[in-house]
């Protein structure tokens, strides 16, 4: 076999091995422990589990990106919060008054416009003053926290646009809307990553950024786009998630950004950048929500569930350790 | 001096990486109160032997004699307890602490409850450093010393053991002349106090103003020693160079092209100065000198990477002004950099993708990279430059040196450019493999590019070379055709001994 081949299988296949193992042991310990007489692995059950995994999944696809690009962005959280505010207010404003269902796309096309716009925030001073990622966007997520505070105080933001409802709760083909967004992203991403010109860079400037900037790429205009780009989608998880909710708390997404890098490093993505895939993420996304779903159906709290995702993130990083030990020790012999 | 027991003695060890007998069977005495001179060329074994010294490698044979006691050593910390000590080029000091809490690092003076004696820290340090005669206290941020003094720092750090041999590798390599002669009254007083000293050095006056003898490596073996006072430059030049080697001058000549590159009184800070020289179609310059001599910084100036102070870069003869690395690939200026993993190559990924790197955006079918092109420029350069590889799809980490270099050379040839820098371009490459590059940079400049080739290592120059600059701290000291060149006249003119230096 060739050096690293086994390690670079493992790794590939491990979040979906780690999957399969979950399905297995929920649906064996559910006979015993849980309390309904639904089979864990029910179609219904595993059709709300994609739907429910779509608001982190869909920023997840985004953060693996910047991460693949040697950046991190802590600010998903607030920005998600902010799209929403201005997702159900402006179909409240009076300027859009006459035009009915119209306002949809309009709501919908403002709300993905502030995460473009927050995410280039980012991105440009990331570019420009040279500041560390994970500094640069600590300090937004606290400024734009802070502009969801302004905006309404500490109450509540509503406003329910019963057509959208219907939409978001809608199934085609089995699979609901926002199911179907997140299959579409991953799609679209996984295009970028792999196929055009800016992820191969992405790649590289993650991988080396050194070695990339001496072949003449331009490392600054590619962190903005990635900016954008995760911008762009913590915004459309908003869409997809206030569509049907309706109501926006001040407090919505916070933390967000915690599962969303949890999901990414479960599905392998490199900290320091330059390795991952944005399928391996939707594995780690996947993952999580099924444990969530799992030790519920087993019932176990919801403390208990944030106690062993904790532990087996951890426990999966020491194994990645493990297997890169391995796979270099490969590459000497 | 004959009749006293060594300080320090190697016997016979021999030391071999795959491919290569690194060090092989070297044997040479420190006596106590002697300064003694290791000399070679670079990559004549001097490292792999302190290495050797340290415990950072376990020699084949031989054995290490401390005092007449043979000794294992396992780390630099264990032969430190033994009484060698190194002071080393590259400082290992933490600048955000006290010149107190760095001479005692690992070994702070504590009391109950493992709090820190400060008082006696100081103390002790203070004492240190009276002997030493420095300007500054216990209490300084090291951070806040010059570069001089940071070196008294780290040899404060070997008087705090009862030292038997001190080792200096290239200590003045970034002092001024003020500061070295604090230096030599340091190392006279540790020769006062009975501690040997190894001092290893390009710097020929230097050898010969304060060492008693000289040592000299030359391809891994021991090529002898000389007592300083009896012997001359031209005599340990000759021992270091030797007539082993193959120092076979580039033979082919063919017609020289147009100016390609112009540069006229380049200068960067400290870095360089005054650099003026010019590179023809069809010209291999070489770029000769020591390491820190500035050759490769002036490499980076014309790449984009620093910013020059002064002079002028004229490009077919037009002037411009080179911004950034993107800027110079434009313009048609390529590096092949020293640091081939740390700056040359994506190591994650596959060999295709390394090599079409700076062209990717040119190669697009709609939005998506057109991969069709770039397996066909991989294929058309694997087979010119004759790369070794299972496939484009082999990761660029798993190749060999030798096959790594010519993905780097593979890449800035595919985008043709005017002038092609190759810094080290086989630094840790096999032998095979670099006489292969060696003909490939040849056959580059018979097509007619302008190469710029830096090396440190004299038969690669003299092998590739049409014209060779000799650089002394920054500064060229002379440049030779490939016919007035010999060893004696190029190692002078690199070590700033030079009665023919050019105004």
């Amino acid at each position: 076999m060739a050096p690293g081949t086994l390690s670079t299988f493992l790794k590939r296949g491990a979040i979906w091995g780690f999957i399969v193992l979950e399905l297995v042991f929920f649906s064996v310990a559910g006979e015993f422990l849980s309390l309904s007489d639904k089979a864990f692995m029910d179609l219904d059950n595993m059709l709300l589990l994609f739907k429910q995994s779509a608001p982190i999944g869909i920023i997840a696809i985004g953060m693996t990106i910047i991460m693949i690009n040697g950046n991190i962005d802590l600010s998903v959280g607030a920005t998600f919060a902010l799209s929403a505010i201005v997702l159900l207010d402006s179909m409240t404003w009076p300027m859009f008054g006459g035009l009915g269902d119209g306002v949809i796309p309009l709501a919908w096309g403002l709300a993905l416009m502030t995460g473009v716009v927050l995410g280039a925030l980012n991105g440009l001073i990331v570019w420009k003053t040279g500041v560390d990622a994970f500094i640069v966007t600590l300090g937004s997520m606290l400024g734009y926290r802070g502009l969801v505070f302004m905006y309404n105080g500490e109450q509540p933001t509503s406003h329910l646009n019963w057509t959208l409802v219907d939409l978001a709760e809608s199934q085609f083909m089995g699979l609901h809307t926002p199911t179907w967004f997140l299959i579409a992203v991953t799609a679209v991403i996984w295009f970028v990553m792999n196929k055009t010109v800016h992820g191969r860079n992405a790649y590289a400037i993650g991988d080396n950024r050194t070695a990339a900037i001496n072949a003449g790429i331009r490392v600054g205009p590619h962190f903005v786009i990635n900016f954008m780009i995760i911008g762009f989608l913590a915004s459309l998880s908003a869409v997809v998630f206030y569509s049907e909710s309706g109501s926006v708390n001040p407090n919505d997404g916070e933390l967000y950004e915690l599962w969303v890098i949890t999901a990414v490093v479960l599905g392998g993505t490199k900290l320091t950048g330059g390795a991952g895939s944005v399928l391996s993420t939707l594995g780690g996304v996947l993952a999580i929500q099924l444990l969530r779903k799992g030790l519920g159906h087993i019932g176990a709290d919801t403390e208990t569930v944030n106690l062993v995702i904790g532990l087996i993130l951890i426990a999966v990083l020491f194994l990645d350790r493990q297997l890169n030990l391995k796979g270099r020790e490969a590459l000497k012999t | 001096m004959t009749d006293q027991t060594p300080a320090l003695r190697l016997e016979g060890i021999v030391k071999t990486f795959p491919g290569v007998r690194a060090l092989d069977n070297v044997s040479f005495s420190v006596l106590p109160g002697e300064v003694h001179a290791l000399m070679g060329e670079n990559g004549a074994g001097k490292s792999t032997l302190m290495k050797v010294l340290g415990g950072i490698y376990q020699p084949d044979e031989g054995q290490i004699v401390v005092s007449e006691q043979p000794t294992v050593m396992t780390s630099p910390l264990q032969a430190k307890s033994k009484g060698i000590v190194f002071i080393h080029q590259e400082l290992s000091l933490a600048e955000e602490l006290t010149v107190a809490e760095n001479i005692y690092l690992g070994e702070l003076p504590k009391k109950a409850f493992g709090l820190v004696d400060w008082q006696k820290l100081y103390a002790q340090t203070n004492v240190i450093l009276e002997k030493l005669k420095v300007g500054f206290d216990a209490k300084t941020r090291v951070g806040d010393l010059s570069i001089a003094n940071q070196q008294m720092v780290e040899i404060a750090r070997a008087l705090t053991v009862e030292a038997k041999a001190v080792i200096f590798d290239e200590p003045t390599a970034s002092l001024t002349d003020a500061e070295k002669v604090v230096l030599f009254d340091v190392i006279s007083d540790l020769q006062a106090h009975g501690v040997g000293i190894i001092y290893i050095s390009h710097r020929m006056e230097e050898i010969f103003k304060i060492t008693d003898r000289i040592s000299v490596l030359r391809d891994g073996q021991y090529r002898g020693t000389l007592k300083t006072a009896e012997t001359n430059e031209d005599e340990v030049t000759q021992l270091m160079i030797g007539r082993k080697l193959d120092l076979s001058r580039n033979e082919t000549h063919h017609d020289l092209g147009a100016v390609a590159l112009e540069v006229r009184d380049l200068s960067c800070g400290k870095l360089f100065r005054n650099i003026s020289f010019e590179v023809r179609k069809g010209e291999v310059v070489g770029f000769y000198g020591l390491v820190g001599a500035g050759r490769t910084e002036i490499a980076e100036t014309l790449f984009g990477l620093r910013e020059p102070t002064g002079g002028d870069i004229l490009l077919n003869g037009e002037k411009v002004h080179v911004s950034s690395p993107a800027d110079a690939i434009e313009k048609g200026i390529s590096l092949v950099p020293e640091d081939r993993k740390g700056q040359g190559l994506v190591l994650g990924m596959n060999c295709r993708d390394n090599m079409t790197l700076p062209q990717v955006s040119d190669l697009k079918a709609g939005p998506f990279v057109a991969e069709g092109a770039e397996i066909a420029i991989f294929d058309q350069y694997r087979d010119r430059l004759d790369i070794r590889t299972p496939g484009w799809k082999q990761l660029v980490g798993n190749l060999s040196g030798g096959n790594q270099q010519k993905i780097v050379i593979g890449k800035w040839l595919s985008m043709h450019p005017d002038v092609l820098i190759v810094d080290e371009p086989t630094r840790g490459i096999d032998v095979g493999s670099k006489s292969e590059i060696h003909n490939l940079i040849r056959e580059l400049a018979s097509q007619g590019y302008a190469v710029i080739v830096i090396s440190s290592e004299m038969p690669e120059v003299l092998r590739v070379s049409d014209r060779i600059v000799a650089m002394y701290s920054g500064e060229i000291i002379r440049t030779f055709t490939s016919q007035e060149v010999t060893e004696d006249n190029l190692i002078q003119a690199i070590s700033g001994i030079n009665p023919e230096k050019a105004a």
